[in-house]
């Protein structure tokens, strides 16, 4: 099939952003707010991106529940998270500016649940040493996306829903310019054009069988990025939620709020040992509790006791449960068991866990105010990304900006809960700045290279010339397979090799596949142009775990089971060089002397103090 | 497939920029696709509120045997009669104090006093609910069409009317004092001092229902509380409103209950006026 | 186990009709997980849309059986027969199989104007109270499935009504703002005049259908309908008003605020399908 120019749509924005999360949002509000004219890309419709299935929280020390903190304490603890491969920069930026970021939500309308004296609440979450979590009941991504969606709408901003991005088009002189991809009701094809263009499209969940992301997270801006030559960091850190639900079949892998735990929910295994005592890491010793008394006492009195361990961060916690599972101490399902029925009243539970409550009950007929939930491991989250400038979120594409779960480096090798919703709004506004001041140096129009828009084109239609090839549905279960089995959440080196393998065969049948039908919202040819993302992904995501021979956060390798103070120095840098793919160790940005200090203290368990 | 625009005449408001007429998914022509029995329950409505009008009706006319007075030593009298204050109350009149005023009046006094219950329940939300869907077929049930070609709902006369439903509701606070008073004036036997019969206490029951449905009124609960946005500067009205809600869930309910015991009532106070039966007196 | 035949609707803006499919039943099963199956193995390009598969987008909106439901939060166990319809939601225009067009709710979202709110505390915030916000926090769970707007038999059996009526969805979103604590504008006139507030006749469907459980009709509607009677059907309120010399905004006032008036999209400036005064296009 050929496709000529004439058959592509143009559109011409100052600035474009592909994705409507919460931090494409943000950065589109930023950039209209400029008085630039700024066009959103929405894979699905607006307002439903994967934003909306946050649950607990965005983490921001606002000190409302407890004035101790502050955002060198909330520093600390995200990099201290993230295994210390964190940028510091960034980490320090989304720490300073998480507070004022919320207030801003409220100031647009959103409604976060109260303290007694009118301010936001905040509540307990794996891995932050304070309640430090503005949320609204378990449904707070809803929220943030609600109130985003509402600013966004008053602004001006041009929305295109159902578009799939296919390709970031380059200028001449490599600038990114321009972004080619069709409308899923029609099959129309839109090339935009733009002086700057913002990559805020998520995460890549959708490679794993068990996930909790949706079927966007296809890992679109990764493989967008990185074909337009950007550099990508640390993929193989990908985050394995330690709870989502494993039964019925047809929802395994669906979230279960971290909220749970933060609201007195305890780990158990098959024997009802809160097993996670046994595997408090020495790094948290000081600040974790001994004893279930004193995790239990640690729920109304941060400051008598530590806090439970079943609230370590999520890697931790994750580990712990793949290995009560394995060694036999599992549900009848093949998870263990979140027990807050027996620990809180129904009242509290309803009122604060609405949307778990309704879900168990509604999908898995479990009454989680009676019975305990079954939950296990789930693909969550992508630490890796985008390498970006964190003050300006620039990627190495001049023109091409990176915000949110696109983006790496803000959370080193394991995200906190609650530090995602944050992250999008800190640096989606960032990298609205960012573009805004860059597509307003820019003079004249741009001009990217057309033939780039109709052989892309050209090659996402190929599917439909093809009578016989596979069905695009059962490569993709393949993969799934692969990744789920292959690059899981233990890894080593033989099945790295063999999913390595997997993955260029997987590639190969995906440039056979056959679809039929027309291109009017077809989703099996919808798939067919998420394939080629998803396997770029994929194959970026073994290479890395390939080459990062420790474990560190959410990267564990049975090979090199301990952490090696070598890797600690470096980012996995991915890039395309003159047609080859190489994975390469480069240091990590150093970390100021003032900032270093904070974690000299560790032992102690104190918290930094704010100076005034 | 092309949905067909009817012309409705709506004038009000200027039209705001959708695209209309465009073809629309889903089988034609067919009224549903429901497979429950979802007629049933807009047929209970209009087959109970069909026999509650016929049985008013037939109650209102007959103007005799609401009251059942000394000769019998009781003090009991139809809700649909109270307060009586017509003309020919004259029987009523001596001992009840709220006496007669409207002696223009020579119909059968419940035709007059009717007004207030029948206006209030007309214009209240739920049974507009219930009888838009049963009577009207606008529309019968969820996801089945529309019994009307077209629709303006209670924005023009004379629907529009159905706003004034909160005057209603203070007339129907006022009636409900007066049957209470009634309930109070039952417990005293003519010749008998004070005392408690089964019509004391149908009297009683169907003034406190009355009383809880009234106080679960939408506009009740509106004006009490729900038309403030900040509870907080307002903990008594907050706490008005806060005690109302839950019944106020409850008002389809509350209002079944006690429209069908106002025509219990009135049913028990006419077969003891009439002689039938006779009020057994407790103590 | 026994066999289950799923009877799509399919088709587009030129016709379609009902394929009927047939496949096992499997435990535990929501209605998109066999609408997922029938696309990886009977028919690839069953167009149906869906995000989270979790109640929480409001994406899968669909009528099973004639009601309309969220594909993923319908359990097949709770089905009672052995052959189950899926058809598009029927308000909206259809555009293939299952998917509609929902853009009449964006228009719709344009014609709102944002939550204004008043000055902050000395130090730059809000304050509320959790008993200030419990109510609008009720309708903040709207998850815009849109099923509320596809059952409201004012649009959904009367298409002109588009043109007058927000539906539902949008009286949750005045309701909303209007219970705001924080916020300035008012509304009411606008929800009466523009929006069509009076059009709804309490029927309740929209409460019926709400996947998120929000008391649309008790909660949003009446309420929303008792303050526009304090605004303009109530004549004591009217004479407060009077006596207060409080200045109630008049419709075109508070409609210049809306996003569709202050920063026009190209949804706005959707073909007017030159709408005559009788609504007729
Ligand atoms: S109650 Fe009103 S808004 Fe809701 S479905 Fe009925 S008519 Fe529509
Ligand atoms: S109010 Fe309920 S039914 Fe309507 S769109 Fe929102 S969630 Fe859906
Ligand atoms: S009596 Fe029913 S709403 Fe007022
Ligand atoms: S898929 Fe999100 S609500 Fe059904």
């Amino acid at each position: 099939m050929d496709v000529n120019t004439e058959d592509i749509l143009t559109q011409s924005f100052d600035v474009l952003v592909i994705g409507a999360g919460g931090a494409g949002l943000r950065a589109a509000i930023e950039s209209r707010s400029r008085g630039l004219s700024t066009a959103v890309i929405c894979k699905s419709l607006y307002g439903k991106a994967h934003t909306v299935m946050a649950e607990g929280g965005v983490a921001a020390a606002l000190g409302n529940v407890y004035s101790e903190d502050n955002w060198k304490v909330h520093f600390r603890d995200t990099v201290r998270g993230g295994k210390m491969l964190n940028n510091w920069r960034m980490a320090q930026l989304h720490a300073q500016e998480a507070p004022d970021r919320v207030l801003e939500l409220e100031a647009w309308g959103a409604l976060f649940d109260r303290t007694d004296d009118g301010r936001i609440l905040q509540r307990d979450f794996g891995g932050h040493r304070y309640a430090r979590l503005a949320h609204v009941g378990d449904r707070t991504g809803l929220e943030m996306i609600r109130t985003l969606q509402n600013k966004a709408t008053s602004v001006g901003i041009e929305v295109f829903m159902e578009h799939k991005i296919l390709r970031i088009l380059v200028d001449a002189s490599g600038n990114a310019c321009g972004a080619l991809g069709y409308t899923r009701p029609s099959g129309q094809f839109v090339l935009f054009k733009a002086k700057a263009i913002v990559l805020a499209t998520g995460g890549i969940g959708r490679s794993w069988k068990y996930t909790s992301n949706s079927w966007e997270s296809t890992g679109d801006g990764h493989a967008l990025a990185f074909s337009a030559g950007a550099d990508m960091i640390d993929m193989e850190c990908v985050q394995f939620h330690p709870t989502g639900m494993v039964w019925p079949l047809s929802v395994r892998g669906l979230l279960v709020t971290e909220g749970v735990r933060g609201d007195g929910g305890a780990l158990l295994n098959s024997e009802n040992q809160r097993f996670m005592f046994n595997y408090i890491p020495e790094m948290f010793r000081a600040e974790t509790a001994e004893t279930e008394e004193e995790a239990d006492r640690w729920y109304e009195d941060h400051a008598s006791a530590r806090r439970t361990p079943d609230l370590l961060p999520r890697d931790e916690v994750a580990r712990a449960i793949n290995a009560e599972v394995k060694a036999g101490r599992g549900s009848p399902h093949g998870g263990v068991f979140l027990d807050i029925a027996s620990r809180r009243t129904p009242e509290y539970i309803k009122r604060r866990l609405p949307s778990m409550y309704s879900q168990f009950l509604e999908l898995a007929g479990v009454d989680i105010t009676q019975e305990p939930m079954e939950v296990g491991p789930t693909c969550h989250y992508m630490m890796g990304g985008v390498r970006v400038d964190a003050d300006t979120a620039a990627t190495t594409v001049p023109g091409l900006f990176a915000a949110g779960e696109v983006a790496g480096g803000m959370h080193g090798a394991n995200r906190l809960g609650g530090n995602s919703l944050s992250d999008l709004i800190v640096f989606g506004r960032r990298a609205g700045i960012g573009a805004a001041d860059y597509a307003e140096g820019l003079a004249g129009t741009v001009d990217p290279e057309v033939s780039q828009a109709t052989e892309t084109a050209k090659e996402a239609l190929a599917p439909f010339s093809r009578e016989t090839g596979e069905s695009p549905y059962r490569i993709h279960a393949d993969l799934q397979e692969c990744m789920q089995t292959l690059v899981g959440i233990i890894r080593t080196e033989s099945e790295l090799l063999q999913a390595l393998d997997e993955i260029s065969k997987l590639k190969e049948r995906a440039s056979k596949a056959s679809v039929q039908g027309g291109r009017e919202y077809n989703p099996a040819w919808n798939l067919a142009t998420d394939l080629p993302s998803m396997l770029a992904v994929s194959e970026m995501v073994t290479r890395g775990a390939l080459d990062r021979k420790e474990s560190r956060g959410g990267h564990t390798r049975d090979d090199y089971p301990s952490p090696d103070p070598e890797f600690a120095k470096v980012n996995l840098v991915q890039r395309m060089q003159d047609g080859t793919h190489t994975v390469q160790p480069e240091p990590l940005p150093e970390m100021p002397e003032e900032l270093k200090a904070l974690f000299e203290d560790d032992h102690t368990g104190q918290a930094p103090k704010e100076d005034h | 497939m092309v949905s067909t625009v009817e012309d409705t005449g709506v004038k009000s408001g200027t039209a705001i920029p959708v695209e209309i007429g465009k073809p629309r998914g889903g089988p034609e022509g067919r009224r549903t696709l429901r497979q429950d029995r979802w007629w049933l329950s807009p047929a209970v409505t209009v087959t109970v509120l069909t026999s509650f009008i016929a049985y008013a009706t037939f109650a209102a006319f007959q103007g005799r045997y609401y009251y059942v007075g000394a000769q019998q030593h009781r003090n009991l009298i139809s809700p649909f009669y109270s307060p009586c204050i017509a003309n020919s109350c004259q029987r009523v009149a001596g001992s009840h104090p709220l006496g007669i005023w409207a002696s223009f009046w020579n119909f059968s006094p419940a035709l007059l006093i009717l007004i207030v219950p029948l206006g209030f329940r007309l214009t209240c939300y739920y049974y507009r609910k219930a009888y838009y869907r049963s009577f009207w077929q606008s529309p019968p049930a969820c996801g089945v069409a529309d019994g009307h070609k077209s629709y303006t709902g209670e924005t023009r006369f004379p629907l529009i009317l159905q706003n004034i439903h909160r005057y209603f509701l203070y007339l129907a606070l006022l009636f409900n004092v007066v049957l209470t008073m009634d309930a109070v004036l039952a417990f005293n036997f003519p010749g008998q001092g004070i005392g408690f019969s089964v019509g004391t206490l149908v009297l009683c029951v169907n003034a406190a229902l009355l009383w809880i449905y009234t106080v679960s009124c939408h506009a009740c609960r509106h004006l009490c509380g729900g038309q403030l946005n900040k509870f907080s500067k307002h903990p008594i009205r907050y706490r008005f409103w806060k005690a109302i809600t839950p019944l106020n869930a409850r008002h389809m309910q509350l209002a079944w209950v006690s429209l069908i015991f106002v025509a219990l009532t009135d049913l028990y106070v006419r077969l003891v006026a009439s002689g039938i039966i006779h009020d057994y007196k407790i103590f | 186990m026994t066999e289950v035949t799923m009877s799509i609707w399919r088709g587009d803006s030129s016709g379609g009709s009902f394929f009927d499919y047939n496949l096992e039943r499997v435990e535990g099963e929501v209605v998109l997980d066999v609408v997922h199956r029938i696309q990886a193995t009977l028919a690839p390009d069953l167009a149906c849309r869906w995000n989270c598969k979790a109640g929480k987008c409001g994406s899968c909106s669909a009528e099973i059986d004639g009601k309309p439901s969220l594909m993923c939060m319908t359990r097949m166990d709770t089905l009672p027969n052995d052959k189950i319809t899926i058809t598009p939601m029927k308000t909206f225009p259809i555009i293939r199989d299952l998917v509609t067009d929902v853009s009449f709710n964006y228009v719709m979202a344009r014609q709102i104007p944002p939550f204004t709110p008043g000055d902050p505390e000395p130090d730059g915030t809000y304050r509320m109270q959790q008993v200030d916000i419990d109510r609008a926090q009720e309708f903040h769970k709207c998850i815009e499935c849109f099923l509320c707007q596809d059952v409201c038999h004012v649009i959904r059996d009367h298409e002109v009504n588009k043109l007058y009526y927000a539906g539902p969805r949008f009286f949750v979103r005045l309701a909303s703002l209007d219970m705001h604590p924080l916020d300035t504008v008012d509304r009411r006139e606008l929800a009466r005049q523009h929006l069509g507030l009076g059009f709804c006749n309490i029927t309740k469907c929209c409460t019926e259908v709400c996947p998120e459980h929000i008391k649309i009709t008790d909660n949003a509607i009446i309420p929303l309908k008792e303050r526009v009677v304090d605004s303009s059907y109530d004549p004591i309120a009217w004479l407060g008003r009077k006596i207060r010399r409080k200045v109630k905004y008049t419709v075109d006032q508070v409609y210049a605020l809306a996003p569709a008036q202050v920063a026009p999209t190209a949804l706005d400036r959707l073909p007017a399908t030159a709408i005559d005064d009788e609504g007729k296009s």
